[in-house]
């Protein structure tokens, strides 16, 4: 479904990405871990199209396209979804109509028909269940004066009413209490496939034994060092950062 | 000019005015000041961003013949909600009566010319109001208004009432065969307990060039509630100076939404003289301007008693090469301890030939108060813009949902919904804005 190659990007002049590798296949659940600075958020805003990071090198393939062709919109349009780190305030704006807006933007692009109030209603009451999300949220400003707690589920239920076929969950469980940790967890769960894929970018295991992955990679100073099971992430968590600075220290300063 | 002082000297001799002192004595003395001063230049420090001079140096007619104007003209723009509304209409500056549609009876609404309001039962509130503006703008523009005062209409809100019907006023200048400059004046009385909400609209029939100089002088009584409404929408041959002078005498609550969406050159006087304690009045204004229009929001807010709340909010957004300024000055006065007075102004700037002048002034001589002033000029926010992207929402229409979303902050506060409706549509056309 999605093929990175040795994508390299930098923001400004610095390198962030130094060569990521990365295949993500239907159905799988990938999560991507690593220290403060190692590129994780970089990853994901490259991949939903970020105009800050200029990718300098290396190739994105999502669903047979060259994934770094398109504009951020036509990303989303063709099932790229990434849940916001910080997800941002826009007053004047009801996350209902948002969601509409969206919605339709997205069928648009696929030859489809709007959807109509009743059918969009319906639908909406269906994924606010998911993720515990109350009606009165959806009908104020989008994510304005919302708790964190509150701007995640939102995130998620934008994730529900929009389908996509691969999601990027950019540290969603920061600033999350563990009840809010749970309901996020659960609805992202509930979403999962064996047609859709997840990458869960984080830093702290925890949110990993809610969400379980297929695969846990570690990204440090912009590249993979290391690849395994879910148990790796135990591992990380057991040892800390420092095993695989210790680790693959020497090889990262070493030239490709 | 010239043509001008003739006319106003000619109707001062011409017409008599015993008993009417206060109206009398105004007329001259805005025709002796007008004379002397003549129309503000650049330099004059409250005319410094827009050349009101250069849109005057023209041959204006000044007293077109107002019997051209048929209800069927009126028909073409009257407001939404005009079903249920008393329409006022003004043709080249002069009340004109037949056109005009009063549904309220008279024991809410008293319509009257001030030439006879200012003989009879009226005769205090017209003396003690009329020109009360000219203490805060000496200068020539409202100096000319002054001189054609005479011509002015009496508007009194009685007691006790609430007028269900909203005041539509419709200034109309028939520039179908000259250039029409007109000088609309009034003088609205909101008595104790009452409560009016007024909707004003310029239009300019024709395609000459037009030039509304206007005064509304509004007394707002004690427990009154006034909402004032402005829609400015013309072409770029259309252009006006509309001072709009409320004096808080009781304790009372005043709103005021301007919104502006093109014209020629626009110039708004706003002022809230507050003269009561614990006054509450809001001032909302929105400016979406393209093309070459020039929009100038000048508010005063004149805080002299105690425990008053004012709040001022004004956005733009502009386009093209079109150009805004905002002056915001407010007055707290030795005696207004505990005035809270609050000031903003947040502009976006559509492309690289749009320009912005935004200047707060505040004095302040209590020392026990909470004032607040800012202003903002940017561009649309990025991270904002990149969120709606992310879902799949274009880069038009991501804009469009930003803009809209920027502009309905001032939308709400219109307290009328055919009016709200109207203009929210508009605006969603201008910024192909839909949902």
């Amino acid at each position: 479904m999605l093929s990175i190659k040795n994508l390299q990007a930098r923001i400004e002049e610095k390198e962030i990405l130094k060569g990521i590798n990365l295949d993500i296949k239907p159905g799988e659940v990938h999560a991507i871990m690593g220290p403060n600075g190692s590129g994780k958020s970089t990853l994901a805003s490259v991949l939903a199209g970020r105009s800050d990071y200029e990718v300098t090198g290396g190739s994105v393939e999502f669903l047979g396209k060259d994934l770094l062709e398109l504009s951020p919109e036509d990303r989303a349009r063709e099932g790229v979804f990434l849940a916001f780190q910080y997800p941002i305030e826009i007053p004047g704006v009801s996350t209902t109509n948002f969601v509409k807006t969206a919605v339709n933007e997205i069928r648009k692009y696929r030859g489809e028909e709007p959807m109509d109030a009743v059918q969009f209603l319906k639908k909406m009451k269906e994924k606010m269940k998911l993720v515990e999300i109350d009606q009165s949220l959806l009908s104020r400003s989008l994510n304005e004066g919302f708790s964190g707690g509150e701007k995640k589920r939102n995130e998620i239920f934008q994730m529900a009413m929009l389908e996509p076929k691969f999601a990027i969950l950019d540290e969603t469980d920061s600033g999350l209490d563990i009840d809010a940790l749970r309901i996020v967890a659960e609805g992202v769960n509930k979403l999962k496939s064996k047609d859709n894929a997840t990458l869960v970018i984080t830093h702290y295991q925890r949110l990993l034994d809610y969400i379980v992955p297929d695969y846990v990679h570690i990204l440090y100073k912009g590249r993979i060092v290391k690849t395994g099971g879910k148990e790796l992430a135990l591992e990380l968590e057991e040892k800390g950062y420092d095993f695989i600075k210790e680790e693959v220290g020497e090889e990262i300063e070493s030239p490709l | 000019m010239s043509e001008l002082k003739e006319l106003i000297q000619d109707k001062l001799s011409k017409e008599s005015f015993s008993g009417n002192g206060s109206l009398k004595a105004l007329s001259q003395k805005g025709l002796e000041l007008f004379n002397e001063q003549g129309i503000p230049t650049v330099k004059h420090e409250e005319w410094k961003y827009t050349r009101i001079s250069a849109v005057l140096n023209k041959d204006f007619s000044y007293a077109v013949d107002a019997t051209a104007v048929t209800a069927k003209d009126v028909d073409a723009f009257r407001l939404p909600g005009h079903e249920a509304a008393n329409e006022l209409v003004f043709v080249n500056g002069i009340y004109h009566a037949e056109l005009s549609n009063i549904r309220s009876s008279v024991d809410e609404l008293v319509i009257l010319p001030l030439s006879e309001a200012v003989k009879a039962e009226y005769k205090i509130i017209v003396d003690a109001n009329l020109g009360h503006s000219a203490g805060y703008h000496k200068d020539g523009i409202n100096a000319m208004n002054n001189a054609f005062a005479y011509q002015g209409l009496f508007i009194a809100v009685k007691k006790n009432k609430s007028v269900e019907h909203p005041l539509y006023c419709y200034y109309i200048n028939d520039a179908r065969t000259v250039n029409v400059l007109s000088q609309p004046r009034t003088l609205i009385h909101v008595a104790v307990n009452a409560e009016v909400k007024i909707v004003e609209e310029e239009v300019t029939i024709g395609t000459s060039d037009s030039f509304i100089n206007k005064i509304s002088e509004i007394v707002v009584e004690e427990n009154a509630q006034v909402h004032l409404y402005k829609i400015q929408n013309e072409d770029s041959h259309s252009s006006c100076v509309k001072t709009t002078h409320v004096r808080q005498v009781g304790v009372s609550k005043v709103n005021s939404v301007t919104i502006t969406l093109n014209g020629g050159v626009i110039r708004n006087n706003l002022n809230f003289i507050l003269e009561a304690p614990g006054c509450e009045s809001n001032m909302y204004g929105l400016y979406c301007v393209k093309g070459t229009t020039h929009v100038d929001n000048h508010t005063i807010v004149d805080n002299k008693m105690p425990n008053s709340l004012s709040n001022e909010l004004y956005k733009g957004i502009i386009d093209e090469k079109a150009t805004a300024v905002f002056n915001g000055k407010i007055f707290v006065r030795q005696d207004a301890q505990k005035t809270n007075a609050y000031q903003s102004n947040k502009n976006i700037l559509l492309s690289d030939t749009a320009t912005v002048n935004t200047k707060p002034q505040l004095e302040i001589f209590a020392d026990d108060v909470k004032c607040s002033h800012g202003c903002t000029i940017g561009r649309l926010d990025e991270e904002a813009l990149f969120y709606l992207q992310s879902r799949g929402i274009g880069d038009k229409a991501a804009k469009a949902l930003l803009l809209h979303a920027f502009a309905i902050e001032i939308l709400e506060k219109i307290e009328l919904e055919p009016i709200r409706q109207y203009v929210d549509q508009i605006i969603s056309e201008r910024l192909d804005f839909e949902i």
